[in-house]
């Protein structure tokens, strides 16, 4: 069973009814009972970086995750603001993130070549995958996904950085660390490449 | 690289898909949740909901209408009418939209669009501003109330107060231009383009693909909406769901 935190933030119900069409169990979790129950977890997440941190701290949801990921070590996958909340800081807040991916996130640039870039980074963009890994494999469209957002991930690891994007700046768009996925772009929005994924995520070993 | 956007707009009264001219016209063309399926089928980049009797009747968004058509959604969805607060904002993302539309609440009380951002981040918040052409003196003007009342105010210096209160997208709609299949005004997108600083989507006045092509040469990195030319086919405006396949898509991108 996939649980996707259901912690106030984060569009839950794309994630729910992508899993429907693909027959794969997968159920909203808002309780630490939820979270017993199952063998992987969705951390989805939009808007502010503190306002996420904060809504997970007091969902109660944070310490029975930490338990399920960090020592039972099931597969979790970060989501946009999910991702950024894996990192140890962010630019956009003062809260400290989760830190269980080690990295910073940052703003993007306004500009690039001396050329305005439009913020936020919002549309559809090609990412490059770097090695093989089950997770980002056999993308039908080669990885086109839906981005909506101003601030990355900016990973202290290089082997960390499974995938990149480039808007102005090149910068890691999905990072991986043992059993835990992050992606920045939104796979539940974002047709085929982005059901693919979320397939994969649900193939993991555990 | 990131690629322009190409984004059907849906008008929706009393839960039935309409699309109107010149704001005006309503004529009904179906189901909104069957568009949707329709357009999912087609992998459309984006989706506009806008419901055009909200505001002008005051009433509450209609969220059961909202939850329907986001039920359905498996690509980004944008949601304006009738919101007036930060609470209706919330409750409509907690319905799986991505994005929420203001229009005469963001010209009344423009630190409403930071009260939202602050909630769900500015990338979420988008102002979609129906322009009409001035009569007399040249120059655009902004309405509201779908096109009933003149705000007297320009694009341009709303664009401005906007960006300082963090909006996140800047939806131009001509009023002039709403279903008549004529092109779009580039010479309003022209007027307006320098001042944009967050990403700017055009509506009112797409007919042809050769038309979102023209606005994509001409201003690089801009979305391109459209109403009839998504749901209509021929000139007796048959009702007929169309989208451009992803080759086609790429012929509208070459420069």
């Amino acid at each position: 069973m996939i649980a996707v935190l259901d912690y106030g933030s984060g569009n839950v119900r794309a994630f729910l009814n992508a899993y429907e069409r693909l027959k794969v169990p997968c159920m909203a979790a808002r309780s630490a009972d939820d979270v017993a129950k199952a063998d992987r977890l969705i951390l989805p997440g939009v808007g502010a970086f503190d306002t996420a941190l904060r809504q997970f701290e007091d969902s109660g949801m944070r310490k029975p995750v930490e338990k399920r990921v960090l020592e039972e070590r099931i597969p979790l996958l970060g989501v946009c603001v999910g991702m950024q909340m894996l990192a140890n800081s962010s630019d956009e807040g003062i809260r400290s993130g989760l830190g269980w991916v080690p990295g910073v996130v940052r703003h993007l640039p306004a500009e690039a070549s001396s050329r305005k870039l439009h913020l936020p980074h919002m549309g559809w963009n090609q990412i490059e995958v770097f090695g093989s890994n089950g997770f980002l494999d056999n993308l039908p469209n080669g990885g086109r996904f839906y981005f909506l957002h101003s601030y990355f991930f900016d990973a202290f690891e290089d082997k960390a950085v499974i995938a990149r994007c480039q808007y102005g700046e090149v910068f890691p768009c999905a990072v991986r660390r043992n059993n835990i996925y992050a992606v920045q772009f939104h796979p539940e929005k974002s047709h085929d490449d982005g059901m693919k994924l979320l397939e994969n995520f649900s193939n993991l070993p555990n | 690289m990131l690629q322009p956007r190409i984004i059907p707009c849906l008008l929706v009264r009393q839960r039935g898909l309409q699309k109107t001219v010149k704001f005006q016209d309503a004529k009904y063309v179906g189901d909104p949740v069957n568009a949707v399926k329709i357009f999912n089928e087609k992998r459309a980049d984006e989706l506009v909901l806008l419901d055009i009797d909200a505001t002008k009747n005051g009433l509450e968004p209609d969220y059961q209408m909202i939850a329907n058509v986001a039920a359905e959604c498996r690509m980004p969805l944008c949601y304006g009418g009738g919101i007036r607060s930060v609470a209706q904002a919330t409750r409509i993302f907690a319905l799986g939209v991505e994005k929420v539309a203001l229009s005469s609440a963001a010209i009344q009380e423009p630190m409403l669009l930071r009260s939202i951002a602050d909630e769900v981040g500015n990338q979420s918040v988008v102002v979609v501003l129906d322009v009409r052409k001035k009569k007399l003196w040249g120059g655009h003007e902004v309405c509201t109330h779908n096109g009933t009342k003149n705000t007297g105010r320009s694009p341009g210096e709303l664009i401005d107060l906007f960006q300082e209160h963090g909006v996140g997208e800047i939806v131009i709609n001509s009023i002039d231009r709403d279903g008549t299949l004529a092109g779009y005004d580039l010479d309003l997108v022209e007027s307006i383009v320098g001042k944009v600083s967050v990403p700017l989507t055009i509506l009112g006045g797409a007919g042809s693909h050769e038309h979102i092509r023209e606005l994509f040469s001409r201003f690089g990195l801009v979305g391109a909406a459209a109403g009839s030319l998504f749901v209509f086919k021929g000139k007796y405006k048959a009702v007929l769901i169309s989208y451009p396949g992803s080759a086609e898509k790429q012929t509208l991108f070459q420069q």
